[in-house]
């Protein structure tokens, strides 16, 4: 084996297993930041005293134990005086920590666990909480992290630096939650996949080619959580649903970058190993006991990808489905998606009524789907001044290129001299 | 009587102070904490992290809820306050959540600064 060989074989460890080794190294030395280092530290001796002949045989044990070491010699160096506290006195002298607590190095997939409900930790700000996730668990550079959330550089580095502050000085644990309160905590980790997986999906703006990224980070780490948690049914189903959302991303654009709804999209351009896998996880998910919210969400996913075409799709179902999903947990979004999917059903009057219920109460009022909703049910009842005056005021609040652009094709339709109804209107 | 003694500061002055300067401080507030216990004054006191370290937890019809940050309402004042051992922030949360006010005002969850030898 070449030198070269051996250098590519540390990347490859590198790539493979550094996550691993950093969540390990947070354990055995309880500091995001001195961790980081340990590892860092770890792979630049191993770059230069690995010989062909030399590479440990488990070097993920050998970078663990070679940088827990060059962090002790490091702290042990330079005692790093914690800022003291002048207005107490002092009862004893600060304890140096338990080398003995230090030398476990088993449960590395427990480390890993660990690290996520850390990183997804409450007492931290949501966008603290993706943004440590992505840099700690899938390794992303701070400053991809920060393209992504088109976002400075230095912001980004604040919040991440702020973090792990928190995490340090508030001493917010480094520990698989107890009984009582993982499936809560549980909770926010998918909280957190999700907004990953739509910041991703949804926006249509910013860098596309690291928006993609996002959505496929989001859907490893699910697969990362159902891998450590196999008994966590709404891991499976949140991996469930954003793979089934993903397998229509190539069909979501026109060539000209127009976005298209689900009927005008091509389904034969699907993933169809996607969608199987998918469908196989959802039903996994509902046959395992009470669904959950990701388990309907996804269930819903599974009616779409499953329809040969808009027109044959089960919308009674899906209706049935958004009104399951609200008596667990409504919200206005959810209202809207169940009003769509009745007048589907029942016919846009229908759906109209229920829409003027959500538009009175006003929360959705700076929401640009729920205007475009509106108008498209007015359109077909053919109350086209109504319509056009809900599309106007989308367009006002649609943030998105493509999403604008389709809005304005739907506001000159109605324009055309076909419309039944046109008048000029002052 | 007793007293509870409440510090009021910007903190920035001292994450911006140069190391000479809170080092003068520190030595300042040392002997002034010496002073008061040597004559007899002092029950305890500590310099606190500061509020970027602090979590806010409030209890709503049973559920709890815990935000980062300081509590920032002008509406509620200072009413009491434990200090508590607890061995990391989900302990210290877990009895916040517990104190009576948590169900009608905020509690706020701020980590003491360590004690220097």
């Amino acid at each position: 084996m070449s030198g070269d060989d051996v250098q590519q074989q540390i990347a490859r460890i590198y790539r493979e297993d550094s996550r691993r080794i950093l969540a390990t190294l947070i354990r055995l030395l309880g500091d995001f930041d001195l961790a980081e280092e340990a590892m860092q530290d770890a792979f630049a001796v191993a770059v230069e005293s690995w010989r062909a002949d030399t590479i440990p045989s488990n070097p993920r044990a050998w970078l663990v134990s070679t940088g827990r070491h060059r962090a002790i010699d490091r702290a042990r160096r330079d005692s790093r005086a914690a800022p003291l506290n002048a207005m107490a006195i002092p009862a004893v002298s600060p304890e140096t920590p338990a080398i003995a607590a230090l030398e476990d190095e088993s449960g590395v997939e427990d480390d890993r666990l660990r690290l996520v409900f850390t990183c997804c930790h409450p007492a931290l700000a949501q966008e603290a909480q993706v943004a440590l996730t992505l840099r700690t668990i899938c390794g992303l550079t701070t400053e991809e992290i920060a393209r992504a959330f088109l976002v400075p550089v230095p912001t980004m580095a604040q919040r991440l630096v702020r973090a792990t502050g928190k995490i340090r000085h508030a001493g917010i644990p480094y520990r698989v939650p107890s009984a009582h309160e993982l499936l809560e905590r549980l909770d926010s980790v998918l909280a957190v996949v999700y907004l990953v997986f739509t910041e991703g999906y949804a926006a249509t703006s910013g860098d596309e080619i690291v928006r993609h990224d996002l959505a496929r980070e989001a859907i490893r780490l699910a697969r990362l959580l159902v891998e450590l948690m196999p008994w966590a049914n709404e891991a499976n189903a949140l991996l469930a649903l954003m793979l089934l959302h993903d397998a229509r991303r190539a069909t979501r654009l026109s060539p000209d970058g127009d976005l298209l709804l689900l009927e005008e999209q091509d389904r034969s351009q699907w993933d169809a190993n996607q969608i199987a896998e998918g469908l196989a996880r959802v039903d996994a998910a509902l046959r395992a006991g009470r669904a959950g919210s990701y388990a309907i969400q996804a269930a819903v996913a599974a009616l779409h990808a499953a329809a040969p075409n808009a027109a044959e799709t089960d919308w009674r179902q899906i209706a049935a489905l958004y009104a399951l999903l609200l008596s667990r947990a409504p919200t206005p979004v959810i209202e809207l998606n169940h009003a769509v999917a009745v007048a589907m059903v029942d016919g846009a009057q229908a759906g109209l009524l229920l829409m003027d219920a959500i538009a009175a109460r006003g929360e959705l009022r700076e929401y640009h789907l729920l205007h475009s909703a509106r108008a498209d049910l007015l359109r077909r009842l053919g109350r086209f001044d109504a319509a056009r005056a809900a599309y106007q005021t989308a367009l006002g609040l649609a943030a998105v290129e493509p999403e604008r652009r389709f809005l304005e094709r739907r506001l000159s339709e109605i324009r055309s001299p076909d419309s039944p109804k046109e008048s000029p209107r002052r | 009587m007793q007293y509870l003694l409440l510090i009021y500061e910007n903190e920035q002055n001292w994450a911006t102070a140069t190391a000479s300067d809170a080092g003068a401080m520190m030595t300042e507030y040392r002997s002034f904490t010496e002073s008061i216990a040597k004559s007899g004054h002092y029950k305890g006191g500590n310099a606190l992290q500061p509020t970027n370290t602090a979590t806010t937890v409030r209890v709503r019809n049973g559920k709890r809820a815990t935000t980062d940050g300081p509590f920032a309402e002008t509406r509620e004042q200072l009413g009491g306050y434990y200090l508590v051992d607890a061995k990391d922030l989900d302990e210290a949360i877990g009895i916040a959540e517990r104190i009576p006010g948590s169900r009608s005002g905020s509690i706020e969850v701020r980590p003491i600064m360590a004690t220097g030898a």
